[in-house]
C-alpha cells in the first residue's frame, strides 16, 4: 500500500529494535535495584537478580550471542543456517584438539592459538555450507542439517578421551571500570572472549547499516536481483558471509572450551546452536535486538543455575533444566507479523540466463 | 521467454522411472562409503577391514540379519514420520522427542493394566504411544499455524523437553529427597528406570531369543503401505501434496491449510510414537533415560535417502539398519570407531541432498528440475 | 503492411549510432529467444522496441545490459565492439536499465538503492548525506520529485519508478532503456514520464522505450522497431504508422483490436458488498468502506492501479482474506468470512487469480491434476477414500480440448506449457464446471494475443449467458474494452462507479490518481 506515515513508520521501529531490548534492559533495572538497596536482605530476589545470576546469564548469553550473530550474517545475505550448532560444535573441538596439543607453550600463546583454530574450523565449516548452498543447490535447511550431523559425527570419531587441555582464559579486570558497584564486576570483570563477543555485537551492527560491505550484503538477502542488476555479485557475497557466520560460531565454540568448561565434551554445545537462531528470530534479524533475545535466554540458562544451587526441591529438577527451552518456545511463538526475515532468504539465486 | 512447449516427452515407464530414482540414492550411498574409507585412511585405520567387519555384522549369520532388522524396525517408522512431513514442505526434526514421548506413554500403560488380554493390552500400549507421538508432533503444528513459530526450532526445543520429560517420569529421586518420578520401578533402587512391561502388553517374538526379532517388523511394513496409499491414493494426501507444492493455491482451492498442517505434523508425530512404542514394548521391554534420542537424526538422513516416496523409505531404513546393526562388530573387529558409522550417515544426507555433487563425482548428465531437493526452505514464521 | 527497411538505416535528424546490436542470436534450452537481431540506436533519440508478451523483447534488452551473453552476434556502443560480463560493465558503458519489475529493494530508503553497487564512502562508513544531495541535485534538473529518504514500500509505484530512473542517471547513463514502464501508471502518470523522457531526449540522452501499447509509440517515438517471435520482422516511422497496421505487424497477422460484444442485458444482484473493510498482511488498511454491485449478465470491471486494494477486494470475495467489517452477499446468501470452499460451492462462484504460478496453479502437478485442482474431493475424481485417476484424466482431456490449451499430453506438467496455455488450463478449470459468478483478475497478464482474444470471448461469452462478471485490472486498456461498468480503486476505496459510455480513458486516469470527478469536471 502507498503512503500510511505515521503506521509504518512504527512498523519500521519496531521491524528494526524489537521488544528485545526492552526485556533485557529491565533486567539491568532490577539487578541494579537488588544490589545495592536493602532488597538483597530477600532469599528470592537474590537468587533472581544477584551478582552471581547475573554472572552466569552473561557467562550463558555469550555463545548465544555469537551463535546469533553467525546467524545474522548468514541470513542477511539470504543464506538460512540451522547449522550453527554444529559449527559451534567443530570449533570447539578444533580448539580443543589446538589447546592439547600446544600444552607445552606459554599460555596465552597457545590459548590465543586454539582461538584461531576455532575460528578457522568455523569457518571452513560455514565455507562448506555456503558450497552446499549455492554451487550444489542444496536445500539450506538440509545442508545445515547435514552439518550438524557431520560435526557430531567427526567430533564424536576423533575425540580421544585422554586428553586434557591444561589451563583456559581467566578474567582481565578493566582498571577503574570493573569497580563501579554491580556492573563493574558483571561487565568489567571477564575473561576476553566475553569482551570480544561484545564489541562484535557493536561491530556488526556499524558494519551491516553503515559500511558498504553491510549495505551490499543487505541488498544480497533482500533482492539478489536489484543487487546483480548494479553489478553485485551476489553468491560472492554470500560466500564470505556464510564463512564470517562459521566463524563466528566457531568463536562461540572456543568460548565453551577455552573459556568457560576448559575441557571439550561430547555434543557440549546442547542445543545452543539453535537456541541462538531463536535469538536472531527474536532479535528480528537486528545485532543489537539479539544481544537483548540472547540475554533473555541466557538468563533463563542462569536461573536454572540459581535455582539448582539454593537447593529447590519442592520442583523436579528436569523442569527447571526444561526452562530454556521452553522459553525459547515460547519467544518464538507469537511472533506474527512481528518479525520480518530476509525477503530472499533460502532461494538458490540465478540469473535467468543461466539456467 | 517462451517456454518449450514440447519438453516432456521422454517415455516414463514404470520400470525406467524406479531404476532413475534409485540411481541417485544408490550412488549417494557409494559415494559416502568411498568418503568414509578416504577418513579412515587418513585417520590411520583400515577400511578394508572396518567394511568386512560391517558386512559380517549385519549379514554375516542369522544373528546379524536379526541383528540389521531389529535396527531397521524405528528406522522405517521415523523415516516415515520426517517423509511425511516433508510431503507437506514440513520439516520435523523433532522424531526423537516424539519418539521419547511415544515409550513413555506406552510403557505407561504396559506396565499398567494387569490382568487385561493381550489382544486388548497391546494394541491399548501401542496405541497410547501412538497418541504420546501424535501430542508431541502436533504441538509445532499448532504453533506453526497460530503463532507462526518455525517448526524446525520448536521440534529440536520439544526433543530437549521430551527428553528431560522422560528423564522425570522414571527419576530415581535424589539425595535430598526429590520425588521420584511417577514411573519409577520401586525396586530398582537408585537406578532411573521402568518397571518391565506386562507379559500382556509385550509384542510376541516372531524368533525368540537369541535372534530377538520381533512382529514389530509387520506393523512397520504395514505403517509404510499405509503412508503410500495415503499420500498418493487419497484425497487428504492430495491436499497434503498440494499444500506442500504451494501454499497459496492450496488455499485458493478451498483446501483447509492450518488443518492439513496440524494433522500432518501429529500424524508424523504419531509415526515416530510407534516408533518408540515398539521399541519398548517388543525389545527393551522398560523405558530409561538414555531409550531416547537415539533416532536422533537419523529419520532426516533415512528420509531423504528415500526420496521421501514410503518405499524408498523401507530400503533407507534396511540399509541404515545394516549399518548400525554391523557397527559394534566393526568396531570389535577392526578397532575402527563404531562412530565412523555416523560420518558414513552425514555425507549419504550430503550426497543424496544434492544430487549435483553426485553427478559431479559420477560425470552423469544433467537432469531437469526433478533434481531440485525437496524444498523445506521457508523462510522463519514472519508474515 | 509495410515491408521492412534495413534496421540500419540513418533516420534524418538523429545523431551518431550510439548503441549497435548486430546479428544477436540467443539460444535457451528448448527455445530461441532472439534470432539474428540488428538495431541501432542513435544519439538523442527514443526507439520505441515494440512487441507481444514473449517476442523477445526483454531478452535482447537483458543483453544489452549485459545480464544474458548473446549466443551469437556483437554489441557496439559509440561504435566500437564491446563484450559485457555483467551489469557492472553495461554501467561502466554508460547504460542504464529501467526494469519492468522494479529492481528495488523494499525494505531499504531511496538513497540507498540509489547508491547501491556504486557507493560513496567516507572513512569507511557511507556518504549518505553526499549521496542525498546530488540525489536532490538530480530530480531538480529531470524534474522528478522523490525524497531520498524516504522508504521504498512506503512510495507509490509512479515514484518509484522514478527513483529506477535517477538510480541509472546516479550513474551516468547516456543510454536509457525503459522496460514496459507504462505498465503501471495512470494515463496522466505516463504524460508525465513522456515529459521527462522528452526533457531527457533534449539533453542528448538515447532512449529505447520497450511497450505493447501501440497507442503510446505513436505518441513518443522516433522510429519504431517491431519484434516477433524472437526476430526483427520490421522498422517504422510513426508519422506514417497506424495502429492497425503495426498491430498486424507485431502479431503477424489481422488483429481485431476491439472485443466485439453486444450492450449487456443485466438482471439481478448476484454479488452485493457493504462497507466492506479488510487489512493488509502488515495490518495496514487495504479496503475502506467499499460497496459495489455486480449483476447477472454484466462485466463490472475495476480500474486502478495496481496496490490501490484491488487483490484484496478478490480476495475478500473468494473468502481468501477476512473483511474486518461490512458484508458480502453472493446471490442474497451472506457470504462474509465464509470458507473459500463454501463459496466455490454454494455462492457457484470461479476464481481465475491475479498470479497464475502462486494461486492458480501448481507447478509441479500434471495438467490432469492442476484441472481437478477445486474439484478433486467430489465425484467422480474422488470416491471419499480414494481418488479415481482415469476420471481425473478423461475430464482432463475433455478440457484441454475444448478450451484449447496446447500440452503434448494431460500428464505434462503445468510447468512445461507455456504461459498462455497455462492460462488457458486455468480459464478452463474455472470455466468448465457450473457457475453463477466469475471473478477475474488480470486475466491476460504476460500472455500472448492470441491467448488473450481466447480469454476476452470466453468472459464476453460467459456474460451472454446471464453469469455476473467482476474483472480486475491493471491495464486500463482492457478495462475499456470489456466492461459495461467501471469502478474505479483509489486507496483502497471505489472512487467512483460508471458506466461504460460515460468512462473516458482521461477521467478513469484522473480517478485512478485520487482526483475526484468534481474538480475534474471543475477543471474542464
Amino acid at each position: 500500500m502507498s503512503k500510511n506515515g505515521p503506521v509504518s513508520a512504527f512498523h519500521r521501529l519496531r521491524r528494526r529494535y524489537g521488544n528485545t531490548m526492552i526485556v533485557a534492559l529491565a533486567l539491568v533495572v532490577m539487578a541494579v535495584l537488588v544490589n545495592v538497596t536493602p532488597l538483597k536482605e530477600q532469599t528470592w530476589l537474590r537468587v533472581l537478580f544477584g551478582i552471581s545470576a547475573l554472572n552466569f546469564t552473561l557467562r550463558a548469553t555469550v555463545p548465544l550471542v555469537l551463535g546469533a550473530l553467525s546467524g545474522i550474517l548468514c541470513e542477511r545475505s539470504g543464506i538460512i543456517n540451522i547449522g550453527i550448532e554444529g559449527m559451534m560444535l567443530a570449533g570447539a573441538f578444533a580448539g580443543f584438539v589446538a589447546k592439547t596439543s600446544t600444552n607445552h607453550w606459554p599460555l596465552a600463546a597457545s590459548l590465543i592459538f586454539s582461538v584461531v583454530a576455532a575460528v578457522a574450523v568455523g569457518g571452513l565449516m560455514g565455507a562448506v555450507h555456503a558450497l552446499f548452498s549455492i554451487r550444489f543447490r542444496m536445500d539450506q535447511i538440509i545442508s545445515g542439517t547435514v552439518i550438524i550431523i557431520l560435526a557430531l559425527g567427526t567430533t564424536s570419531y576423533l575425540y580421544n578421551r585422554d586428553a586434557i587441555a591444561e589451563g583456559k582464559f581467566s578474567s582481565i579486570p578493566i582498571p577503574g571500570l570493573a569497580h563501579i558497584p554491580v556492573i563493574g564486576p558483571v561487565l568489567f570483570d571477564n575473561p576476553p572472549i566475553t569482551y570480544l563477543a561484545l564489541i562484535m555485537v557493536v561491530v556488526v551492527h556499524l558494519g551491516l547499516f553503515y559500511t558498504r560491505w553491510g549495505l551490499r550484503t543487505r541488498a544480497v538477502g533482500e533482492h539478489p536481483r536489484a543487487a546483480d542488476t548494479v553489478g553485485i555479485n551476489v553468491n560472492r557475497y554470500r560466500y564470505i558471509n556464510t564463512s564470517l557466520g562459521g566463524m563466528l560460531a566457531g568463536l562461540a565454540g572456543a568460548f565453551l572450551v577455552l573459556e568457560a568448561v576448559g575441557q571439550f565434551q561430547e555434543g557440549m554445545t546442547a542445543g545452543r546452536g539453535f537456541i541462538s537462531l531463536a535469538a536472531m528470530i527474536f532479535g528480528n534479524w537486528n545485532p543489537v535486538g539479539a544481544l537483548g533475545a540472547a540475554t533473555l535466554f541466557g538468563y533463563t540458562q542462569a536461573l536454572q543455575n540459581e535455582l539448582l544451587l539454593a537447593g529447590v526441591t519442592q520442583v523436579p529438577r528436569q523442569f527447571i533444566s526444561m526452562l530454556p527451552y521452553v522459553v525459547t518456545i515460547v519467544a518464538v511463538s507469537g511472533l506474527v507479523g512481528r518479525v520480518r526475515p530476509p525477503a530472499a532468504e533460502g532461494k538458490v539465486y540465478e540469473t535467468e540466463g543461466s539456467a | 521467454m517462451r517456454r518449450p512447449v514440447l519438453a516432456t516427452a521422454s517415455p516414463t515407464t514404470g520400470i525406467a522411472r524406479t531404476l532413475r530414482a534409485l540411481l541417485i540414492p544408490s550412488l549417494a550411498l557409494l559415494a559416502a562409503l568411498l568418503a568414509g574409507a578416504v577418513v579412515m585412511i587418513l585417520s590411520g585405520d583400515d577400511p578394508m577391514a572396518a567394511y568386512g567387519g560391517l558386512f559380517k555384522g549385519a549379514f554375516g549369520d542369522g544373528k546379524g540379519w536379526a541383528r540389521t532388522i531389529r535396527k531397521t524396525i524405528p528406522f522405517v517408522l521415523t523415516g516415515l514420520s520426517v517423509a511425511l512431513a516433508f510431503k507437506v514442505s514440513l520439516f520435523n526434526i523433532g522424531a526423537s522427542g516424539q519418539f521419547v514421548m511415544g515409550s513413555v506413554f506406552a510403557v505407561a500403560v504396559g506396565i499398567n493394566f494387569e490382568g487385561l488380554p493381550v489382544y486388548v493390552h497391546l494394541p491399548l500400549a501401542l496405541i497410547a504411544g501412538i497418541a504420546g507421538g501424535l501430542l508431541w508432533g502436533a504441538i509445532p503444528g499448532i504453533l506453526k499455524v497460530y503463532t507462526g513459530a518455525h517448526e524446525v526450532i520448536v521440534t529440536i526445543m520439544l526433543n530437549y523437553v521430551a527428553s528431560l520429560l522422560g528423564g522425570w517420569t522414571v527419576y530415581a529421586g535424589g539425595t535430598q529427597g526429590q520425588t521420584p518420578g511417577p514411573l519409577w520401578d520401586r525396586t530398582a533402587g537408585a537406578i532411573s528406570e521402568t518397571p518391565d512391561v506386562l507379559h500382556s502388553a509385550q509384542i510376541p517374538w516372531l524368533f525368540g531369543p537369541p535372534y530377538r526379532v520381533h512382529y514389530g517388523v509387520f506393523l512397520a511394513l504395514a505403517a509404510a503401505i499405509l503412508v503410500w496409499w495415503l499420500i498418493f491414493k487419497t484425497p487428504l494426501g492430495f491436499e497434503m501434496r498440494t499444500v506442500g507444492h504451494n501454499m497459496r493455491a492450496a488455499r485458493y482451492a478451498g483446501i483447509r491449510v492450518n488443518f492439513t498442517i496440524i494433522l500432518t505434523m501429529a500424524l508424523a508425530g504419531g509415526l515416530a510414537g510407534l516408533a518408540g512404542a515398539i521399541e519398548t514394548l517388543g525389545l527393551n521391554h522398560k523405558f530409561a533415560p538414555e531409550f531416547g534420542g537415539a533416532v536422533g537424526f537419523d529419520g532426516i538422513t533415512v528420509a531423504l535417502l528415500g526420496q521421501t516416496h514410503p518405499i524408498g523409505v523401507l530400503l533407507a531404513a534396511f540399509m541404515f539398519g545394516a549399518l548400525d546393526g554391523g557397527a559394534a562388530t566393526m568396531q570389535f573387529e577392526s578397532g575402527v570407531p563404531a562412530d565412523i558409522i555416523q560420518i558414513i550417515q552425514a555425507l549419504v544426507l550430503a550426497f543424496v541432498a544434492a544430487p549435483l555433487i553426485i553427478r559431479l563425482i559420477f560425470r552423469l548428465r544433467p537432469q531437469s528440475q526433478e533434481d531440485a531437493g525437496s524444498a523445506v526452505s521457508t523462510s522463519w514464521g514472519g508474515t | 503492411m509495410t515491408e521492412a527497411q534495413p534496421a540500419q538505416a540513418r533516420q534524418p535528424g538523429a545523431g551518431a549510432p550510439k548503441l549497435e546490436a548486430l546479428g544477436i542470436t540467443k539460444l535457451f534450452p528448448g527455445v530461441v529467444a532472439n534470432k539474428d537481431i540488428d538495431l541501432t540506436l542513435h544519439e538523442g533519440e527514443i526507439l520505441a522496441l515494440l512487441g507481444e508478451n514473449g517476442a523477445g523483447k526483454s531478452t535482447l534488452m537483458n543483453i544489452i545490459y549485459g545480464l544474458y551473453q548473446p549466443t551469437e552476434g556483437q554489441i557496439r556502443v559509440d561504435g566500437s565492439p564491446v563484450v559485457m560480463h555483467s551489469p557492472r560493465d553495461a554501467i561502466d558503458l554508460g547504460i542504464g536499465m529501467v526494469h519492468q519489475h522494479f529492481q528495488l529493494v523494499p525494505v531499504m530508503s531511496v538513497v540507498d538503492n540509489i547508491m547501491l553497487g556504486s557507493e560513496t564512502v567516507d572513512r569507511g562508513l557511507l556518504d549518505r548525506q553526499g549521496v542525498s544531495a546530488r540525489i536532490q541535485e538530480l530530480s531538480q534538473r529531470y524534474n522528478m520529485a522523490v525524497d531520498p529518504n524516504s522508504i521504498i514500500e512506503d512510495l507509490p509505484v509512479g515514484v518509484q519508478q522514478r527513483v529506477e530512473i535517477l538510480k541509472a542517471l546516479y550513474r551516468n547513463a547516456e543510454i536509457l532503456i525503459l522496460d514496459e514502464p507504462t505498465s503501471v501508471l495512470t494515463p496522466q502518470e505516463i504524460e508525465g514520464l513522456f515529459e521527462v523522457m522528452e526533457l531527457l531526449r533534449s539533453q542528448g540522452k538515447s532512449i529505447i522505450f520497450i511497450t505493447h501499447k501501440l497507442k503510446e509509440v505513436l505518441r513518443i517515438a522516433d522510429r519504431i522497431a517491431v519484434l516477433r517471435r524472437g526476430e526483427m520482422v520490421g522498422e517504422a516511422d510513426p508519422a506514417a504508422a497506424s495502429q492497425e497496421n503495426l498491430a498486424a505487424l507485431m502479431v503477424g497477422r489481422k488483429v481485431t483490436l476491439e472485443v466485439e460484444k453486444e450492450p449487456a442485458s443485466a438482471g439481478d444482484v448476484l454479488l452485493q458488498l457493504r462497507d466492506i473493510d479488510a487489512y493488509t498482511d502488515l495490518g495496514e488498511p487495504a479496503l475502506r468502506s467499499v460497496s459495489l454491485d455486480v449483476r447477472a449478465g454484466e462485466i463490472v470491471g475495476v480500474a486502478g492501479v495496481q496496490g490501490n486494494g484491488q487483490t484484496e477486494l478478490v480476495e475478500v470475495v473468494t473468502g481468501l482474506r477476512p473483511a474486518a467489517g461490512g458484508s458480502v452477499l453472493i446471490n442474497s446468501v451472506d457470504m462474509t468470512n465464509a470458507s473459500p470452499r463454501r463459496i466455490t460451492e454454494e455462492g457457484a462462484i470461479c476464481h481465475v487469480p491475479e498470479d497464475r504460478h502462486m494461486y492458480g496453479m501448481v507447478d509441479a502437478y500434471s495438467v490432469a491434476d492442476n484441472l481437478v485442482l477445486s474439484s478433486y474431493y467430489k465425484k467422480p475424481f474422488s470416491s471419499g477414500l480414494t481418488m479415481n485417476q482415469q476420471a481425473i484424466a478423461q475430464h482432463a482431456e475433455e478440457l484441454v480440448a475444448r478450451f484449447d490449451v496446447r500440452t503434448p499430453s494431460v500428464r505434462a506438467s503445468g510447468a512445461s506449457l507455456s504461459g498462455g496455455n497455462q492460462q488457458k488450463m486455468v480459464v478452463a478449470r474455472e470455466f468448465g464446471r457450473p457457475i453463477r459468478l466469475l471473478v477475474a483478475a488480470q486475466p491476460t497478464r504476460g500472455i500472448d494475443v492470441g491467448s488473450i482474444e481466447f480469454i476476452h470471448s470466453q468472459i464476453v461469452a460467459k456474460r451472454d449467458e446471464g453469469i455476473a462478471v467482476l474483472l480486475v485490472s491493471y491495464e486500463l486498456d482492457e478495462i475499456m474494452a470489456l466492461s459495461d461498468r467501471i469502478a474505479v480503486m483509489f486507496h483502497g476505496r471505489i472512487s467512483a462507479i460508471l458506466p461504460r459510455g460515460q468512462a473516458t480513458r482521461e477521467k478513469i486516469g484522473l480517478l485512478m490518481a485520487g482526483v475526484s470527478v468534481e474538480d475534474e469536471t471543475n477543471a474542464l
